[in-house]
Parts: structure tokens; sequence; C-alpha cells
């Protein structure tokens, strides 16, 4: 399955083919923002952050970063034309703070000079006279102060705390789970390029329709007026959904002034310390279950800590309140979701979107009922799972598909679960400083936009007479291998081999309006949206052909031949003789994810197409003396449906859960009492490298196919597999929990540094004794 | 001041400011983009270069250390059209996604190669250390430089 296959083949549908531009990857090729040749004096962008506190700036004075070397010019939010704002769905957000700022290094004004490094130096020399402001941070902070970006949402079923008072047991526990930063390797960038003729941006960005839009408010123009491009960005992990358009709109602000050319590649330090992150959660939880370990009811609340603004925080926050169930069923049970404003910088979408904080709380809880039942956790797990005793989500939409339960079934044999969980067991009795722990997690993740009208796609494909053929869509490309999907879709439709479809840059003057690619929905509407397109065109070729050959017959496409009764041509021939017969060769086609939608105030609906399902079982080793831990092994079972791209979809679950480790294991970010990022760079913030990978990392794809219509029965990949990685948490907290004695479950926050486990280690002597 | 070295085998005379770091040479005048910037701080390994045969990161050198040096950027490891086996084999065992950190891979795996043509998994891994990928989880990497190894022992 890891073989490369070739692209000449015929049918490219459901084959490992490699990444669309992985010979331009190997060859230094593939151009980024960066990249494209900068026209004749392009100016550089960098952006003036604000003081180390919120504060209430009194005096700014600018003049130092004026007369420095190379600077052409200094923009501050009074030279903005249109509106002052960056926030995609509030508008709680300045671009450019003025009076007051919110959160430490607030961005205050942007330099635009000859060079990126005098730019980045003259940002450097404003002087301020500022009164630092109370500022709200930790936990205790946010809930004591009680402002939320968002309204509350509350989730009922049943009567809870009935439920709750009548149960044979209960369980109540705190979880904080810690947020994570994107780190795509390319960092946050926008070239802008302006002229008589319109605007056009080229920008690392995961949504240029939203880019458009606010850059036509920053600058009164009309969306038409606005070229928004991106062929590729170098990751993105969410982190170029609303906040790619701040880089764009500060480096159009200066074009539009200066009337040239600006590109704005910002530093990495200021990267991470303006842009936003997960979302830290905190979670209270209450559970009643009985000797069994079946789950009768349940309360969560969920605080989230957004930042200084609301950003996408409302839809992140429903999220995870639609995964604060996982894959388990709870007949009673209240869910409620505060969205708390904090003195940081503003939170916004990671991959998972807050189902991984809402999944965290619930497999701590099933780790915990077994514990104290002295039950394997898997068989909490099993007992609870959908299927067994209900099917009805919180949310009010029946979980009908039971992949689930098989899935697991097969991982527990094939990882050998069973047998390793009692070997590490005996084996913890008599451990010295090294201990192990395993554990075995389901995924069950709700696919599609939870903003319903998000849920549709365009797309664009041409034949030209030549017979090549060429697709475009709003999906944008970040190394998921979207564009090849689809281009392997279009193939397949029209019997071609891969090598006559070209994809071409993600462009908001080709394919209008179109959502974010995210929430792991790229391929299931832009690839269905290619879909509607192929099959306009096919029916107009379809006629044709039928009027030609003056027969009833229908077509076959096939390896790169078109048969129709008893004639055959070549598909080349057959397009250019369409093109003599004036048959229009260019269509669009629109997707719309059929039957979906909730009612944002219950909280209830059918806010998923289908669920996307997988299994991990993880091992880990603990140095009981230092904290620090390790994967030893992990196999992952994973549901991708009907696969279009094995080797794109293996890549996207092995990624998905390394990254997913590294959240809740060793990425820490750390603020100090005034809200600054103190992990500001790669040299403090610490993600995997390629020694923290597990020793033995096997991924398997479930034999599956979509119940729902989806392109090619295929399942979304993106997200999913991420919270596979829960698993270490639960294994990482079982290596714990030996030594605390029968019945103890550690209270193990995310991440698990190995200052947390050196905690949850002292706390289990403890309790042992 | 001026300089004199030989970037991707061809001898080259350039005026640089003291100022002027390795990446940016590469990148802005001599329009060598595959070499990427990641971190700007030497963490990231995106940047990595060959100096004299070995991968250094250009975001911390400058370009006048340069002076009398032999580089290879990642556009210089191809032969034309023909690949070098490293790069065939991160192209063959998907050891990319978003790409951006994959010049820097194939670079840094050229020099360990070059110096240990045989390595074992886990000197592979600990090679790798300093070349950050946020999109995959290694695993594909690490197997690129197996079977680039394999095919260079094979030639
Ligand atoms: S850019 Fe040089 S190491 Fe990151
Ligand atoms: S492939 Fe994206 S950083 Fe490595």
């Amino acid at each position: 399955m890891n073989q490369i296959s070739k692209p000449e083949i015929a049918n490219p549908l459901g084959r490992a083919l490699e990444h669309d531009s992985a010979g331009q990857h190997v060859t230094g090729q593939a151009l980024y923002c960066d990249d494209i040749r900068e026209p004749a004096g392009c100016l550089h962008a960098a952006m003036g952050l604000g003081p180390a506190f919120p504060a209430r700036i009194v005096a700014m004075d600018l003049d130092a970063v004026r007369q420095a070397p190379g600077v052409v010019a200094v923009f501050t939010a009074a030279d903005i034309p249109g509106e002052n704002n960056a926030g995609s769905v509030v508008h709680d957000e300045p671009l450019l703070a003025s009076d007051q700022t919110s959160y430490a290094q607030q961005p205050l004004f942007v330099v635009a000079a000859e060079t990126r490094d005098q730019a980045r130096r003259a940002a450097r020399l404003a002087k301020f006279e500022a009164e630092e402001r109370p500022a709200a941070v930790t936990y205790d902070q946010i809930v004591e102060r009680d402002e939320h970006v968002m309204p509350t949402l509350e989730v009922v079923t049943g009567d809870a705390e009935a439920a709750l008072a009548k149960a044979q047991h209960k369980l109540e526990g705190r979880i904080e789970i810690g947020g994570q930063e994107h780190m795509y390797l390319e960092g946050q960038i926008a070239l802008a390029l302006p002229s008589p003729d319109g605007l056009r941006v080229v920008s690392s960005t995961q949504h240029p329709t939203e880019v458009q839009e606010m850059l036509g408010h920053l600058l009164e123009l009309s969306s038409a007026e606005i070229t928004v491009e991106v062929r590729r960005m170098g990751g993105a992990f969410g982190g170029k959904e609303s906040q790619a358009a701040h880089t764009a709109m500060m480096a159009t602000l200066a074009a539009y002034h200066t009337g040239r050319p600006v590109k704005l590649r910002l530093d990495r330090d200021d990267d991470m310390v303006t842009t936003g992150k997960r979302h830290d959660f905190r979670v209270d939880y209450r559970l009643g279950y009985d000797d069994s370990g079946r789950v009768y009811a349940g309360t969560f609340d969920l605080a989230a800590r957004c930042g200084h603004s609301a950003d996408l925080s409302a839809a992140v926050c429903d999220r995870a309140v639609f995964h604060s169930d996982n894959a388990y069923f709870i007949p009673e049970h209240r869910i409620t979701s505060h969205r708390y404003r904090s003195n940081t910088v503003s939170n916004t979408a990671y991959r998972g979107f807050g189902g991984p904080q809402g999944m965290v709380a619930i497999e701590r809880a099933m780790d915990q009922i077994a514990a104290r039942l002295g039950k394997d956790p898997l068989d909490v797990r099993l007992e609870n799972l959908y299927g067994r005793h209900g099917d009805i989500a919180p949310y009010g939409m029946q979980v009908k598909e039971r992949v689930l339960e098989p899935l697991i079934r097969q991982l527990e044999v094939s990882a050998d679960y069973r047998q390793r969980r009692a070997e590490i067991e005996a084996a913890n009795q008599s451990a010295g400083r090294y201990r192990r722990g395993i554990a075995l997690t389901p995924v069950k993740f709700g696919i599609s936009f939870t903003i319903s009208f998000l849920n549709q796609a365009g797309a664009l494909l041409n034949i030209y007479k030549d017979g090549s053929i060429l697709i475009n869509h709003g999906g944008t490309e970040m190394g998921q291998g979207l564009y090849l999907k689809v281009a392997q879709v279009v193939a397949h439709q029209f019997g071609v081999p891969l090598d006559m479809v070209k994809i071409s840059a993600t462009r908001t003057d080709k394919v209008p309006n179109t959502s974010p690619t995210a929430a792991s929905s790229g391929t299931d509407l832009n690839g269905a949206a290619a879909l509607a397109a192929c099959k306009t065109l096919k029916q107009r070729l379809t006629r044709f052909l039928q009027q030609k050959f003056e027969t009833d017959a229908l077509p076959l496409f096939k390896d790169g031949r078109v048969l129709i009764g008893f004639h055959h041509m070549s598909y080349a021939e057959m397009a250019r003789a369409a093109w003599f017969a004036r048959i229009p060769l260019s269509a669009t086609g629109h997707f719309a994810t059929p039957g979906i939608g909730w009612d944002a105030k219950t909280g209830k609906g059918r806010p998923f197409f289908y669920f996307a399902h997988g299994a991990a079982v993880s091992e880990v080793e603990i140095d009981t003396l230092t904290g620090a831990n390790r994967v030893v092994r992990a196999d992952l079972l994973h549901d991708v449906g009907q696969s279009i791209n094995p080797a794109i979809d293996l890549g996207q679950i092995e990624g998905a859960y390394i990254q997913g480790m590294g959240w809740l294991t060793m990425e820490q970010l750390v603020f100090n009492d005034k809200g600054q990022l103190l992990t500001h760079a790669p040299s403090t913030y610490k993600i995997p490298t390629a020694t923290d990978r597990p020793d033995v990392l096997n991924i398997t794809l479930y034999d599956n196919k979509n119940p729902e219509a989806t392109v090619h029965r295929s399942k979304a990949v993106g997200e999913p597999p991420f919270m596979l990685a829960i698993s270490v948490h639960s294994a990482l907290a079982h290596a714990i929990s030996g030594l605390g004695g029968p019945g103890y479950w550690p209270d193990l926050d995310a991440p698990a540094t190995a200052e947390e486990v050196l905690r949850c280690l002292d706390a289990a002597n403890a309790a042992a004794v | 001041m001026k300089i004199s070295l030989k970037i991707n085998g061809q001898d080259l005379t350039a005026e640089v400011a003291p100022t002027t770091l390795l990446v940016d040479f590469l990148r802005s005048d001599q329009g060598l983009t595959g070499t990427h910037l990641g971190c700007d701080t030497s963490q990231c390994g995106a940047c990595m270069v060959l100096v004299n045969g070995d991968a250094v990161k250009s975001c911390t050198l400058l370009a006048v250390q340069l002076d009398g040096a032999e580089v290879t950027t990642i556009e210089g490891l191809s032969d034309g059209e023909t690949l070098s086996p490293v790069q065939e084999a991160f192209r063959e065992a998907h050891g990319l996604q978003c790409g951006f950190c994959t010049p820097g891979m194939v670079v840094s795996v050229t020099d360990l190669l070059a110096k240990n043509p045989n390595p074992s998994e886990s000197e592979i891994r600990h090679w790798l250390e300093g070349n950050i990928c946020r999109c995959t989880g290694y695993q594909n990497i690490v197997k690129a430089a197996q079977m680039a190894a394999e095919k260079q022992q094979a030639a």
C-alpha cells in the first residue's frame, strides 16, 4: 500500500498515488508565497507590537520608527480607510489597536521598508506612554471576571441532577487541558499586489473568500475588485483559517497607501505572540454509574479560555460540547459551555476544533470509573458505546453507524491489548524507576461544519480542445493532498490518466463565495462540487455523442477512450469534435451537504452528515525519577470509509496522531501574569521531533464504506485521527495509577509534561500511604 | 564585500553586505527559493544547505563566511531531470505532506548518508532531531531515509 503508483495508470481512484507536488517538493521547485519573485519596488512590512501588558495607550511616539533606515511609511489605525476590524464572526477585534490594547504585545502599527530586515528593526523603535490595565489570564481570574466573548450554550436531555442523585455510584472530577501552538512550518505571510485593475493578494490562507471580504471592509472595496489567491500553504492546521487575514490586511494596507507591492512575512516570534492557538479548557464533570460501569447521567461544565476576542470561539466551543460524549451514550445530561474572555491572544481554530478538548474529559472519566470498579477501562468503554444501551447523541442526532464496536474488537486483537495490559500491570508491581502504561481509546468525530451554511462548495471544470482538463475549486492545499484527491475523482469520471487533469491555484476570481478548507471537509465538499461539474459536462458530451452517432446508448469513458454503441474514439478526439460541434466545455459545479442543521439555542438537531471513527492503543513508559515519558508503541486503526488515496490518508493519520501526542504530552504554552506568552519561539515551545516518534507505530485503515453518499464513499480524515492520541494521555495515567493503590486514578492534566507527571507521581505515592 | 564561492557547481563572485544571511543571499540574490525559512532562528532546519559537504542551517550563517566555500542547495541535488536517490526516496516513500520541511530534510539525509551510508533507524532519528516537520509523524521521513540508503547501496 505504501508503494508508489504511477500517475499514468488510467483509473487513479483509490490508489496510493504520490502527492501531486512531490516532485516539486523534493527539488525545491514548489512555490510558496515567499518564493514568488518579488516585483520591482516591492516593500516589506513588519508589525509594531504594543507593551508587554494590556495597556491604555496614553501616547505613542513613532518618530524613531519613521526615521529608521529604509523606512518608507508607517501606518496606524488612523490610516485605515474602512473598518478597523480583524474579527471574522463578531467585529470585536481591531486589526491595529489604538487607544488601548487587550493583550500583551497586541499590534499597534505596520512599518513598510525597503527590506524586511529594515522593517523589522524599525518596528522595535516605537516609544509608548502606557498605563497597565488589569489582566485576566488564569482560569480563576477569567471565571471571576465572568466576561464572555460569546453566549453560553447549554445542551440538556432529561434531568441529570435527579439521575445523578439516584445513581449507584458518583464520580466528580476536573481536568485542565492546555492549548497548542500551530507551528505551521511556513509562518503567516501575504503579498499584496495593487494595480489600477484591482487588488491581487497572494495569501497563505485556508479561507481566501474571507480574506477577500475582510480586505473589502478594510479598504471599502467590493469583492469583485479583489482577488485572493493561494496555491499552497506550508501547513496550516486551522491557524490560517481566520487569522491569516490579519497578515494579509496589514500588507494590503501598506500597499494601498504606497501603491507598491508589499510583502509581510511574520517573524516567527511575532507570529507566535500575535496569532491565536488551540483553546485551553477546564472541564468539571460529574457522572453517575452502576456496578457494571454503565453511565446513566452526566454533567459537563466546559470553561474555555478564548482570548481577548470572539474569533471562531463559538463554533469551537460548540464542537467541544458535541464531543463531550465522545463515543458514549449518556441518557441524561447537561453540558454547559462558557466562552470566557481573557487578556491573551485570541484563540482560534486548530485541528479538531474543540472536539479533542471535549473528548479528553470523558475519556479520563471512563478510566476513573474502571479504576474504581476494578475493571479494565476497555470494558467500561465498550459498555457505554453508542448502540449498547442507546444511540441518541446529546444534540438529538441518532448515531446510526455501528462501526466502533467491531473496529475496537479488531484492534484489541491486532494490538494484543489484553495480554499486553496484563503483562504491564504485572511488571509494574515490581517496577523500579521505569513504569509502563497502556490504553485503548476510541474516537467518534462528527463531520460537517457546525455552522451549517458553510457546508457548501463550488468547482470550475474546463475541458480544452486537446482533451486536457483543468479543475479548480474553493478548497485550499496545505499538504493534506486535497488537490490530488479531487484530481483523482475527476480523472476517474472521464476515464483518463491523472496527468491529463491539471489542478490550479485556489483563487476567488475562479470560484467565488467559498467556505474555509477546514473541519476535515475539503474532499467531501470540493470533491462533490467537482463531481457535480463533471456530471454537467458528461451530460453535454453524452447528448453530443448520441446525436453524432445516432444512438441512444450511453457512452463509457474508460482508459482514455470513449465507447458509445459500436463506436469508439480517443477521449482527446472527442474533446476536439465536441468543440467543433460548438458544445460548451466549461462547467461549474456546486454542492451543499443535504439534511443537516441544528438549533443554536437548544443545541439540538443534526449538526453532522456522518461520523468518522477510529481507535488507538498506545503504550508508554515513564521515568519515575524525572517524569520524562515516551510512547513505546502505538497501534492505530482508523475509519476513512473507502479511501480515495490510502497513502495520503495514512499520512494524515500518522501526522495527526503525532501532533495530538505533542499536544497532550510536551507542548506547553506558558503565559506570565500579564498574559505575555513566554514560550514564543520553537526554542522554548517543544513539538515532537523524529526521536519522539514511537518505536513501533502500526497504522491500518479500517475496511469500511461511508453509508452516506460522499465522494467514492470516503470519509473525512484531516482531524479525526488527532484524537487517537488521547490514548497516550490515558496510558500515562495508567502507568502512574498503580502507585496509588487499588481504585486509584491520577488527576493527570494535559499536557502531561515531565513536571505534570512528577506531580501526579507524588500524589499517587501520597495516596498509597 | 566581495565573495567568491561555488553554488551548485557554478563559480560565482558576488557583492554582499556584511550582515546578509546566507539564506537571504541564496533566496533573494540567487533566486534559489527551494531553501525555506521556517523559524529564522536555527530551530527548524527548513533552511538547510550543504556547505563543503556538511548540512548547515543557512539562517545562522552570514554570506561573507562563505567566501571560498562550496554550497549545494536542494536545487543542486538533482542532475537535470534525474533525482538523487534521497530525493527519489522522499517521493516514493511519501515522506512529505505540505513539503515545506522537505528541502531541509532531503539535504540533511543527503549529508547523513554521505557520512554513514548504512545508518540504523535510531541513528536516522537522532540525526534528524534538528529538522522539524509539523505535518508528518516522521514515519515516512525515516522510511525515506532508509529507502535512500538502500538505493545508494544498490547504485
Ligand atoms: S529557518 Fe533556519 S533553522 Fe529554521
Ligand atoms: S511536510 Fe509539512 S512540515 Fe514537513
